[in-house]
């Protein structure tokens, strides 16, 4: 059996969900080991047991949380060079991919970006030209780097799965601690979180302005349930923080109902959110390509429809 | 302060892609500079304005690739370097990595390298922290807002709930992303002197380059077309939208 490795981020002690959607997946393809960087680690093994992994090395070292991508690289080579796994799996989130990247440099080792499917340790699938056409990708080499774009899998528990810690105990040279986080800034979010949301709404430029966004978040509470997010127009734009941005390089979110209000539906919009089970979309423009992958489109002004839609839902709630 | 921009020339992506065997069609085609990249341009230049020194354009592609590093030039680049090969066809990301380390090797000492967090065609995202590590640098990326003072520089770093402020002394690596900036429109004084500005052209073995160096280690072995959703009903607000909208909420059980 090959040996797979979860790379599970951590950050301010939260354990990223992908990671259980990796360790499900890996649990197909081979053996299941994790490793895991950073205060929490340790208590974060036992989780990834219960997903799958058999090992995890692990570490709390702090020095993880305050360097950026070099003492993960630094710990990994020492780690893969004792173990040798056959294929390393990460998520493709911000620190992941810095790491992944210079991971691939440092062991020559080949690397694939926006992974939707892995057959085997040989074989993997990813879209391309906005996810119209689906390549099958013949990997070489060991190890075999991925980095697979959230939500590709379903994370399920395995029944009694339990993991052996092993803590990791390299030293981290200094000359890995250069690029260091000196602040954090979380925006605290209300409500439901968007990965998690069965309803998201989400805004675009149509909505002329940071107002608008406002309109939006009482109708998300009208729903009830429901989280707000935006395109990459918008947050550029300021109006709304970037926790918000859904597509290529922001959230991927797969809720029971998505619903656009003024976005044109760019293709790097539309692999965040495509995986919807339902989709409707309010745009003026009866061309905008967001119609194309719609259930239910709407040609009319959002700015109208949002105070209707809430009297609309506030009323049927009763 | 010498700053290496890498600058990728991919098919203009308002025109719909065609595909060349088992590769995206690159040569023939109309091209343009990334706009991800039109970011990092304008973050040289930026920096240049303020510290002084050189804005060196960086690329690997076909022939054709020398619109991207004009198009940059005449934004107010100083020089470009082009690698073009027939054998990089097709290259991974490592393999890209591998080569525009060599290129910025050899054309000087840059105290800051620059490059966009992931290209538009083919959004591997990972190209950069691979040159970071050929080039011993470290990396700050995903900045939305850069500063550099006294041989540092600062960012605010994206994250996926707000943002991190990252530092590091120079020379580093920096990923910009969209909003970093207002990318500049080339004057027609820019484009014209553009034209006289030095490209030199360099193929692999210039780099000193060869075999495992330049092996691409991942091969197409198929393709099929993705499963399409389809449109569904598209109806024209006429008061009633609304309505419908919320009948479909209700049918969907999330009121
Ligand atoms: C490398 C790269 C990565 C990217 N990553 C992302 C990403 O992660 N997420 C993302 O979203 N984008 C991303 N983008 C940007 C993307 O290409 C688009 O530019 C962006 O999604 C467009 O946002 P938008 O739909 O809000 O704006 P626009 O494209 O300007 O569309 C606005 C829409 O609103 C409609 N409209 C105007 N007024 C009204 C009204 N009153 N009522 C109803 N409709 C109205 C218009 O008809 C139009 O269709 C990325 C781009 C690149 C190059
Ligand atoms: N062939 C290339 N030539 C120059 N720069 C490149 C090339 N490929 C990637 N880059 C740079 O690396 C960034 C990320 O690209 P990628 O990893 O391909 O998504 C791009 O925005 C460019 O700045």
């Amino acid at each position: 059996m090959p040996t797979i490795w979860v790379y599970a981020e951590i950050d301010n002690g939260k354990l990223d969900p992908s990671s259980l959607e990796l360790a499900t997946k890996a649990r197909e393809l081979g053996d299941v080991e994790a490793v895991v960087l950073g205060p929490g680690a340790t208590e974060a093994a036992a989780r990834l047991g219960e997903y799958g992994a058999e090992i995890v090395y692990a570490s709390d070292d702090q020095v993880y949380a305050d360097y950026v991508a070099q003492p993960h690289v630094h710990a990994l080579t020492e780690l893969i060079g004792e173990n040798a796994p056959d294929m390393i799996l990460f998520a493709m989130n911000y620190d992941s991919r810095d790491i992944a990247g210079r991971l691939s440099a440092r062991l020559g080792s080949t690397l694939m970006s926006n992974v939707l499917e892995i057959e085997s340790v040989e074989r993997a699938k990813t879209a391309i030209i906005g996810g119209t056409i689906i390549v099958d990708v013949a990997l070489e080499g060991a190890p075999k780097i991925l980095l697979a774009r959230a939500k590709s899998f379903v994370a399920e528990p395995l029944e009694g799965g339990e993991a052996t810690v092993v803590p990791v105990e390299t030293t981290v040279p200094e000359e890995a601690k250069r690029a260091k986080r000196v602040e954090r800034h979380e925006e605290a979010a209300t409500g439901p979180k968007l990965e998690d949301a069965p309803v998201v709404l989400s805004g675009g430029r149509g909505l002329q302005g940071p107002d608008n966004f406002k309109h939006l978040e009482d109708l998300a509470s009208a729903i009830g349930n429901t989280a707000v997010g935006a395109t990459r127009a918008v947050v550029d734009a300021g109006w709304v923080p970037y926790s918000y941005q859904i597509g290529q390089t922001g959230k991927t979110v797969k809720p029971s109902v998505y619903i656009a209000f003024g976005v044109s539906g760019a293709t790097q919009h539309i692999v965040g959110m495509k995986g919807a089970k339902r989709i409707i979309a309010i745009n003026k423009d009866e061309e905008a390509p967001i119609f194309q992958i719609s259930d239910l489109g709407v040609v009319g002004d959002a700015l109208k429809i949002i105070p209707q839609l809430i009297e609309e839902v506030k009323s049927r709630k009763g | 302060m010498n700053i290496a921009v890498c600058v990728k020339h991919i098919p203009d992506p308002n025109v719909p892609p065609q595909m060349d065997g088992k590769y995206l069609k690159r040569e023939g085609i109309q091209g343009v500079l990334d706009p991800g990249d039109e970011f990092g341009v304008e973050a040289g230049l930026l920096l240049k304005e303020a510290h002084g020194g050189e804005v060196t354009l960086v690329s690997m592609g076909p022939a054709a690739a020398q619109e991207a590093i004009r198009r940059g030039l005449s934004m107010g680049a100083d020089k470009g370097v082009l690698v073009t090969d027939d054998t990089l066809k097709g290259a991974d990301a490592l393999v890209t990595a591998r080569v525009l380390a060599a290129a910025i090797k050899k054309a000087g000492q840059f105290d800051l390298v620059v490059a966009g967090v992931e290209s538009t065609d083919g959004y591997t995202g990972t190209m950069p922290g691979s040159l970071a590590e050929l080039l011993d640098l470290p990396q700050v990326t995903f900045a939305k807002t850069i500063e550099v003072t006294d041989g540092t520089v600062k960012v605010n770093r994206q994250t996926a709930e707000g943002y991190h402020v990252v530092e590091c002394s120079l020379p580093a690596l920096l990923t910009v992303t969209a909003g970093v900036n207002e990318p500049r429109y080339a004057s027609f004084k820019g484009i014209m002197a553009a034209k006289k500005k030095p490209v030199e052209t360099w193929s692999v073995a210039d780099l000193g380059l060869a075999g495992e160096d330049v092996a691409i280690k991942q091969d197409v072995a198929g393709q099929t077309p993705a499963e399409e959703r389809k449109a569904g009903e598209v109806i024209t607000d006429d008061g009633s939208a609304a309505k419908r909208i919320a009948d479909f909420l209700q049918e969907a059980k999330v009121i």
